[in-house]
């Protein structure tokens, strides 16, 4: 019950916020973006697997947009139910592949793909536009055309509602069997094995699921920013992406949100005193995985939240 | 016929002479502390940094040109030396016994640092310093050009196998590091200390970083950037010969080198794709690696 209260007070807080500070109202969109990414980091994490590459489904989610947009579907309930699914189908593919591997393998190959992913976003000019990226239109909301403040209100406020509604999901599938088998697999994958449960199935629906999740962000953001652009798919993104889970904790769906959030309003802070993101990001993820592996999340669970 | 297929032969192994410095030092590492340091491709490009500022530094003192060819090697050192037991002692030794999500994580967020401290120093600008490239020269054959330079870093590469098979075959410390790889408990039971052993393979590994990114200076310039592009594709390439198979690493850059080349010359826009693509094949049909062995899995 006191979760439950806890987590309206904070989703009100949000939804507050950006009118007693407009500027927020950007950088809290991206924020949500980013802990849907993240979520789906931390789903593969609890099977003890780490994607170092998980932009690129951010990525291909944010250019299916725009692909869709170029070829004449503007509205947004549309672009964001196709996208997402881009993004699961490119999921399944990748997936199919890479759930075979484990520890160092999986990870390096998730980055390996991702830099295939960006390669081919910065070089195919002709079709991506190359490192300048791909515009996404303002899409129209059930018919209305919209001015870019007021569709940039209400992909704030629709964000705001998603996080609630796939958090909620996904809580729910983290709490099934399927759910719990991916710690099992952490734990023990022969054992699961013996008693019959396929362990490649169960990773390749987490992985779909994650992919997916990750493609919901990048549309999210791809919206929210205005254009696409390869860096999307960049690994220093997809670094972000897993600091943010480790560092909002993986014991729970609350935990990408939180991470996410800290680190965005961390960024617009930070930008305005130095450049070396990447310096402070690093040394954090360190610190978190040395002295806190439960994230800021596991500060305020009683259980025995899931750490690495 | 044989006037394109030589230079194409050439380019591909000095290529992949390249790649094998700095694979050869991650999967060393890896077989020795279990540890795969995500970080190697910064040493790489750091290596390749103090080599240029040292190379531009003996430039601007118009000191004798030769020194830069000492400058390459020394820098390496100077690196290993530096970064070696400083990361190995400071952060790595931390994640022994961890998980290896733990060590990937510790050794990724220690690469997001060294990239930035790595554009602090030396700038976004890039480096280009071929003062030992110019010294020699090039050789004519049947009206074809070839670099010198381009030879002698296939010969450093040969020497660089042949060097580490003889240390580890043949030496005190090399016995010792075999005996750490095959069992470590029982090594650290019969006296060996194993501490000194991470240290000093760790810093071997290091040393073939830099030396790798000292030697690539001269060829292809250093810039943002390199130490991620150097990362994956040692990794693509270890993985390929099987972690832990320093002959693995020579046949498998030699492949990637190949691949490489390959794309260049046949289709450019996939250049950066060749190597990955090789990795997922032999991976596809041998997971571990081309001389990886199939370990028991844990229950």
């Amino acid at each position: 019950m006191r979760t439950i209260a806890a987590a309206a007070i904070a989703v009100l807080g949000l939804a507050v916020l950006p009118i007693a500070a407009p500027w927020l109202q950007f950088v809290l969109t991206l924020a949500i973006a980013k802990g849907f990414a993240a979520l789906g980091v931390a789903v593969l994490l609890r099977a003890g697997l780490i994607s170092i590459g998980h932009a690129m489904f951010f990525a291909a989610s944010a250019y299916s947009v725009a692909f869709l947009a170029r070829v004449g579907i503007h509205d947004l309930g549309l672009l964001l139910i196709l996208s997402v699914l881009a993004g699961g189908i490119v999921g399944a593919v990748v997936g199919s592949f890479l759930v075979r591997y484990r520890a160092i393998f999986f990870a390096m190959l998730n980055l390996a793909v991702s830099m295939v992913c960006y390669a081919l976003c910065a070089k195919l000019y002709g079709l991506t536009g190359g490192t300048d990226g791909m515009p996404v239109p303002v899409p129209t909301v059930f018919g209305v055309e919209l001015a870019e403040p007021a569709f940039k209100s209400v992909l704030f406020y629709l964000s705001l509602a998603l996080m609630v509604l796939v958090g909620l999901s996904i809580q729910r599938y983290l709490n099934s069997p399927l759910g719990h088998a991916l710690s099992a697999v952490h734990t023990n994958e022969i054992r699961l094995e013996y008693l019959g449960i396929p362990v490649w199935a169960i990773l390749l629906i987490a992985y779909v699921i994650s992919a997916a999740l990750a493609g919901l962000g990048g549309a999210i953001a791809g919206f929210a920013i205005g254009r696409v652009v390869p860096d999307f798919a960049f690994w220093t993104a997809s670094g972000h992406l897993v600091l943010i889970a480790v560092l909002g904790g993986i014991g729970g769906v609350p935990g990408a949100f939180i991470g996410a959030l800290f680190l965005e309003l961390l960024h617009s802070a930070a930008v305005t005193v130095t450049d070396s993101w990447n310096l402070i990001v690093g040394m954090t993820l360190i610190i978190v995985i040395m002295f806190m592996p439960q994230g800021i999340y596991g500060l305020f669970t009683r259980k025995e939240a899931s750490s690495l | 016929m044989l006037n394109a297929i030589i230079p194409l032969l050439l380019d591909s192994l000095a290529s992949a002479a390249l790649i094998f410095f700095a694979a050869v030092g991650m999967t060393l590492v890896f077989s020795v502390l279990r540890v795969l340091n995500v970080a190697h491709g910064s040493l790489y490009s750091i290596g390749g940094y103090v080599a240029a500022s040292i190379c531009l530094f003996i430039a601007s003192r118009q000191l004798s040109p030769y020194l830069s060819f000492a400058a390459l090697l020394f820098s390496a050192v100077f690196v290993a030396a530096i970064f070696g037991p400083l990361i190995e002692r400071g952060l790595v030794r931390w994640t022994y016994g961890k998980s290896e999500a733990v060590q990937i994580l510790i050794t990724f967020g220690l690469f997001l640092v060294l990239e930035d401290l790595q554009r602090l120093i030396f700038g976004v600008q890039s480096f280009y310093e071929d003062t030992p490239m110019r010294l020699l020269g090039t050789t004519s054959i049947g009206g074809v050009v070839y670099l010198n330079y381009q030879i002698f870093l296939i010969g450093m590469a040969v020497l660089v196998v042949v060097g580490l098979r003889l240390l580890i075959n043949h030496t005190r410390l090399g016995r010792l590091i075999t005996a750490v790889v095959t069992d470590r408990e029982m090594a650290q039971s019969i006296g060996i200390d194993t501490n000194r052993i991470f240290i000093l393979a760790f810093s071997l590994g290091v040393f073939l970083a830099a030396l790798g990114g000292a030697l690539a200076t001269p060829t292809s310039g250093i810039a943002p950037g390199l130490g991620a592009d150097t990362m994956v594709l040692a990794f693509a390439v270890a993985a390929i010969g099987g972690l832990g198979q320093i002959e693995g690493a020579a046949v498998a850059s030699l492949i990637v080198g190949l691949a490489r080349v390959l794309a260049i010359y046949l289709a450019p826009s996939l250049d950066a794709v060749a190597p990955y693509a090789a990795m997922l094949v032999v991976l596809l049909i041998r997971p571990y690696g081309l001389f990886g062995s199939v370990t028991a899995r844990r229950i």
